[in-house]
């Protein structure tokens, strides 16, 4: 099953986790996207999740149920999630089909993204 | 084989025999038509007044272009080029297409001479019968083929008006201007169909992109009306540019629009609408963290 080239690379970044998703990803490579995410969560002990979708050309319910799952069990496990890299056609495309990316942050690409976590993290620290 | 070879030849006989009686009859016709000019033009002009074509038109530019219209008929007629009446009547079309005239007015009074004329031809060769058959045979084909002539320039005419105007307002109609970085303004002035809706969307997605926009202001103070349709759009516009992580101010909704919006159930929770433009920009000025202040200015300085 777990054969093939990566078509999600993760990266980590401090206590930040970057995955680009390379390619068109079907329903099995999502579930198996989102098992080895979370568990890197856990090893590298990520505060921030940021999934770059850039590559994607669709943006289908499956897909759009599944990174939302990913920021909730990521939220669960102590990890802000941002996805970043919408393209406009898939956006308006998710809008038309009534999909949507809930309460999940989402910044227009990778720099936006890392720009949105600083912030979040820059407010937790004053604060505490 | 050789059926069709004999049958063609008859066919090319035939028709050098009928260009040939044209070839003779077209001059006397020709030359018919420019001796009765002025007593034609006038019964001409007098059917159309009594048909109330053309009534955009005063009597002087009437008479005017009745008369262009009539020699290059008679033009028409002998030299059997419509080069020069397709000039003119794209020409013409020009002139009175942003007067009101319609097609129909247009079609109207090229028949009305072309029924003008034909009778003219009866009575001329009534003695004649198969003169007049003759004479027909070169007429009416060439009449008909300058009434298309000026029927097609003048829908060409008004459909390149058209365009023209298509274009026009396709590109004044969505202008997306950055005002700061990352502030982006979209004023929608004159009716939303949702033709513009959906290049709305589609230059605002592209433009917060491109501009790498944090905050749209869409305002829409110069738009009288939108329908359910248009304001699902614009409510998924709002959306998908947050999707994009812009987010995105909505000013300037008229009392009338607001009313409709409600009315019809459009889901505004997720929208964040202010007052006016100028509220707007404050706001979005908010959202990116610049604070405008006003420098005194001493007298003298």
């Amino acid at each position: 099953m777990n054969s093939g080239p990566a078509l999600v690379s993760i990266l980590r970044q401090g206590d930040t986790l970057v995955a680009s998703v390379h390619t068109a990803l079907d329903d099995s490579e999502m579930v198996r996207f989102q098992h080895d995410l979370v568990r890197q969560i856990g090893e590298h002990r990520a505060r921030g999740i940021i999934i770059d979708v850039a590559a994607l050309d669709v943006i289908d319910s499956f897909a759009s149920r599944t990174l939302r799952s990913i920021a909730d069990i990521a939220r669960l496990r102590g990890a802000v999630t941002v996805i970043v890299g919408i393209q406009p056609d898939v956006a308006f495309a998710m809008v038309c089909l009534g999909m949507d990316m809930g309460e999940v942050p989402t910044a227009l690409d990778l720099e936006e993204g890392l720009a949105y976590l600083s912030r979040l993290r820059g407010l937790g620290s004053s604060h505490g | 084989m050789n059926a069709e070879n004999t049958q063609d030849q008859r066919q090319d006989q035939g028709q050098a025999e009928l260009s040939l009686s044209g070839n003779q009859l077209l001059p006397q016709l020709v030359a018919h038509l420019r001796e009765h000019r002025a007593k034609l033009r006038n019964e001409w002009a007098s059917r159309i007044r009594d048909a109330h074509l053309l009534e955009a038109m005063t009597p002087q530019e009437m008479a005017a272009e009745t008369t262009s219209v009539y020699d290059n008929y008679v033009e028409v007629l002998e030299t059997g080029s419509v080069e020069a009446l397709q000039h003119y009547a794209r020409d013409l079309s020009e002139r009175i297409i942003p007067r009101g005239v319609e097609t129909h007015e247009v079609v109207g009074i090229v028949l009305l001479l072309r029924d003008v004329l034909a009778r003219s031809l009866f009575e001329k060769y009534q003695r004649d019968f198969a003169l007049l058959n003759q004479i027909l045979d070169a007429y009416e084909p060439a009449a008909n083929r300058i009434a298309n002539t000026v029927a097609v320039s003048f829908v060409d005419e008004r459909e390149r008006v058209i365009r023209q105007q298509q274009d026009a307002i396709k590109e004044l109609s969505t202008p997306v201007l950055p005002v700061r970085e990352r502030l982006l303004i979209l004023p929608i002035i004159g009716v939303l169909d949702s033709e513009r809706a959906r290049q709305l969307t589609e230059q605002l997605l592209s433009g917060i992109r491109t501009h790498r926009a944090k905050v749209v202001v869409i305002d829409i103070t110069g738009a009288p009306d939108v329908d359910e349709t248009v304001a699902n759009h614009l409510v998924q516009t709002v959306d998908a540019s947050r999707l994009m992580g812009a987010s995105v101010i909505i000013t300037g909704l008229s009392p009338t629009i607001a009313q409709t919006l409600v009315t019809i159930g459009v889901d505004l929770s997720k929208m964040n609408t202010i007052g006016d433009l100028q509220g707007g920009l404050e706001e979005a000025e908010r959202l990116l963290g610049y604070t405008v202040t006003r420098k005194v200015v001493t007298d003298g300085s």
